[in-house]
């Protein structure tokens, strides 16, 4: 954690201009949030055995579903991916919605149905995650074509991993927007492994956004630690659907500081990987981008996180209070009532 | 101290069907595996680990994902003489190379005489806390598809020399998997080479006054079961399937002609599901036999729930198959 100095040369210090203190603060605020709960759930609640399912958490990654979630506007569709938490959050999904939906209690979005991430709120306009990779992409093309069908000006904002764009789905739901003119943003959190398939195993190109131009879609190419640079691209990705001009494709370059899921120590990451990219986490980027430029004093950042710890442990105790389902409920909302 | 140390040590589910990989990749050169995550990390499950060292990145290859395409190239590898070995990380992925599968592997035999010999391993089954992503019994859409063979093993035997069975077979083989039996069970399998026939039930219990037909996790639930009510003065049969298509219908007639009753078990939801098609056999074959209803118990047609008490509820369980069966025996 650098204060001013540490900053220099950073170019997070170039791609903040054009932000204001109050953007910057909520920037700061989301993606600490997303952090705590996170450090939470995988590293107290799992290790505790209190979460008796898969944990899959975004560290490090935070200024992409941040960065993005706040380029949108309220009325866009968001289609995330399993480490976006954030997302949620932005839409008004509280800590302790979540922490109740990672224990199975009817806390939580789907009322113990499912687990983790895998929740949506159409009220929120986020669509529940499609466990099944890429799935989500030709379903937010056909939110895009109800968009433009209807005239609104909304666009939808679909999340995946670089993994996903091997599957089918993914080339199948651009190809399609493309071909259509949607209003579709794809945004790729590029974190350099799929489980523990490195990337240059995943794909023979050399970014994700090679793939754009092919099915006619422009793309482009952020640091996806700087999440002044991932809100920019986002909000010309969103303008450029809202223009009715088609799908726009950002890949965020970033790395994945933990394993695939809670249980995965991850060593097939070598030991480089780590420490360079550690030094390049997107909270301690975006704090020091945010003292230098003087958008807050030290004290006010340090006054946020204590409040986000506080709400936490408040969440966490709400959530354990929040029952578990009722065997009886099993049988309810296969269908509509 | 015994010179071949590993012959005597008990061996779980998981172990076995890794031993028969393994067994088979040294005996057949065109033996190969391919699958996500399945070299470097050795699978989702550690089911291929230390294969990649032993054999090699030609061998033991790591794909994209890309489901469609893993199987896909596994059908056209295999009409040039190699034997491939797919794994799909989560039998519920499997449906992401549906087409694959069911409109070009299952058809092409009888289509225009190319057979598929192809291995398609998929973890599968609830139990673990999965939710409806990774836990699902996807068996019965597959049993459905005439072309294909279905493997459920429900024990370290079985998984062993059915894998290795499925491997030799000359036509499109699917092999579930079950999650929950991974680590669970164990048991001293033979030192010598082995195979198990494909196509085969068996009866792992004898007993006289009903029988349960059952396959996969569910083998062991109808075996503590029978256990139980063997206390009870109740002498219940047990019938694992082990392949589920074909059907040896043999064995599930000779069975129910023997004890009279019938009670169908299975993990996958109960519309659709084998015990459907158990029963209609039965009924047609050996209506006269029968001294009270086929009884299915099976799963409810919901989605697999993640949180404990609603899967607890989901899952076919030990009370749940004591109470029909002492309902059906009183009958
Ligand atoms: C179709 C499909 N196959 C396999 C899986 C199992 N799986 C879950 S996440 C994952 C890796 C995803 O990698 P990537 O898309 O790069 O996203 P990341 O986890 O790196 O954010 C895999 C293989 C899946 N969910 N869906």
């Amino acid at each position: 954690m650098g204060v001013g100095l540490a900053v220099a040369g950073d170019p997070a210090l170039e791609s903040a201009r054009g932000h204001g203190a109050e953007q910057a603060r909520q920037f700061f605020y989301y993606m600490s949030m997303m952090r705590e709960v996170e450090d939470r759930i995988e590293r107290k609640l799992y290790r505790q055995g209190k979460i008796v399912g898969g944990v899959y958490v975004g560290r490090g990654q935070e200024a992409i579903p941040v960065g993005a979630g706040l380029a949108a506007a309220p009325d866009d569709m968001l289609f995330p991916s399993h480490r976006d938490m954030a997302l949620y959050l932005i839409r008004g999904v509280h800590p302790r919605q979540i922490f109740a939906q990672y224990m199975g209690r009817i806390g939580g979005l789907t009322r113990g149905r499912d687990g983790n991430m895998h929740m949506g709120d159409l009220r929120l306009k986020i669509v529940a995650i499609i466990s099944a990779m890429a799935a989500s992409v030709p379903v937010a093309a056909g939110a895009a074509f109800a968009m433009k069908y209807k005239g609104t000006r909304d666009v939808a904002c679909c999340f995946f991993g670089d993994g996903a764009t091997s599957r089918g789905d993914w080339h199948e739901g651009l190809n399609l927007a493309s071909v259509q003119r949607l209003p579709l943003v794809l945004i790729c959190n590029n974190n350099q492994y799929a489980y523990s398939t490195p990337v240059e195993k995943q794909m023979a190109c050399a970014n994700v956004a090679d793939r754009g131009p092919a099915y006619g879609i422009p793309a482009e190419i952020v640091d996806g630690n700087d999440v002044f640079a991932v809100n920019s691209a986002a909000l010309r990705g969103v303008e450029h659907a809202r223009r009715g001009l088609g799908p726009y494709l950002i890949e965020c370059k970033t790395f994945r500081m933990t394993g695939h899921s809670a249980h995965d120590p991850a060593d097939y990451v070598p030991n480089h990987l780590w420490k360079t990219w550690g030094q390049r986490d997107p909270i301690d980027r975006a704090r020091d981008v945010i003292l230098a430029n003087q958008w807050a004093e030290p004290e006010e950042l340090t006054l946020i996180e204590s409040g986000i710890r506080r709400e936490v442990d408040s969440a966490i105790e709400w959530a354990e209070n929040s029952p578990y389902p009722d065997a009886s409920e099993l049988l309810e909302d296969v269908y509509e009532r | 101290m015994c010179t071949s140390a590993n012959s005597f040590m008990t061996t779980t589910y998981l172990e076995a069907i890794r031993q028969g990989l393994w067994e088979e990749l040294e005996r057949d050169p065109d033996v190969f595996l391919l699958g996500e995550d399945i070299g470097v990390y050795g699978g989702a499950f550690k089911v291929t680990a230390g294969m990649l060292e032993r054999f090699g990145e030609q061998r033991v290859v790591d794909t994209p994902i890309s489901e469609s395409a893993i199987v896909g190239a596994a059908i056209g590898a295999s009409f040039m003489g190699l034997r491939p070995v797919v794994e799909i990380q989560f039998s519920d992925f499997i449906s992401c190379a549906y087409d694959q599968i069911v409109n070009f592997a299952a058809k092409c035999r009888y289509r225009w005489g190319a057979g598929v010999p192809i291995v398609i391993r998929a973890p599968s089954g609830g139990g673990i806390h999965g939710g409806p992503f990774h836990s699902q019994n996807p068996e019965a859409a597959f049993v459905h598809t005439p072309g294909l063979k279905v493997i459920a093993p429900a024990t370290a035997y079985d998984a062993k020399g059915l894998i290795k069975s499925a491997i030799r077979d000359n036509d499109p083989v699917l092999f579930f998997e079950h999650k929950a039996l991974y680590r669970r069970i164990k048991e001293d399998l033979p030192e010598e080479a082995y195979t198990v026939p494909i196509g085969k039930a068996k009866v792992v219990r004898e007993g006289r006054h009903l029988s349960i037909v059952t396959y996969g996790a569910m083998v062991h639930v109808a075996l503590e079961a029978a256990q139980l009510l063997d206390g009870e003065g109740i002498s219940i049969e047990v019938v694992d399937l082990r392949t589920l298509l074909p059907l040896d219908e043999e064995t599930v007639l000779a069975s129910v002609k023997k004890t009279s009753k019938a009670i169908l078990l299975h993990e996958d939801t109960i519309t659709g599901g084998l015990g459907g098609e158990l029963s209609a056999r039965i009924s047609e074959r050996a209506f006269e036999y029968l001294d009270g209803p086929i009884v299915r118990i099976a799963a409810p047609d919901t989605p697999v729930p993640y949180s404990p008490p609603l899967e607890e509820a989901f899952l076919p369980n030990l009370s749940k198959v004591v109470e029909k069966a002492r309902w059906l025996h009183r009958y």
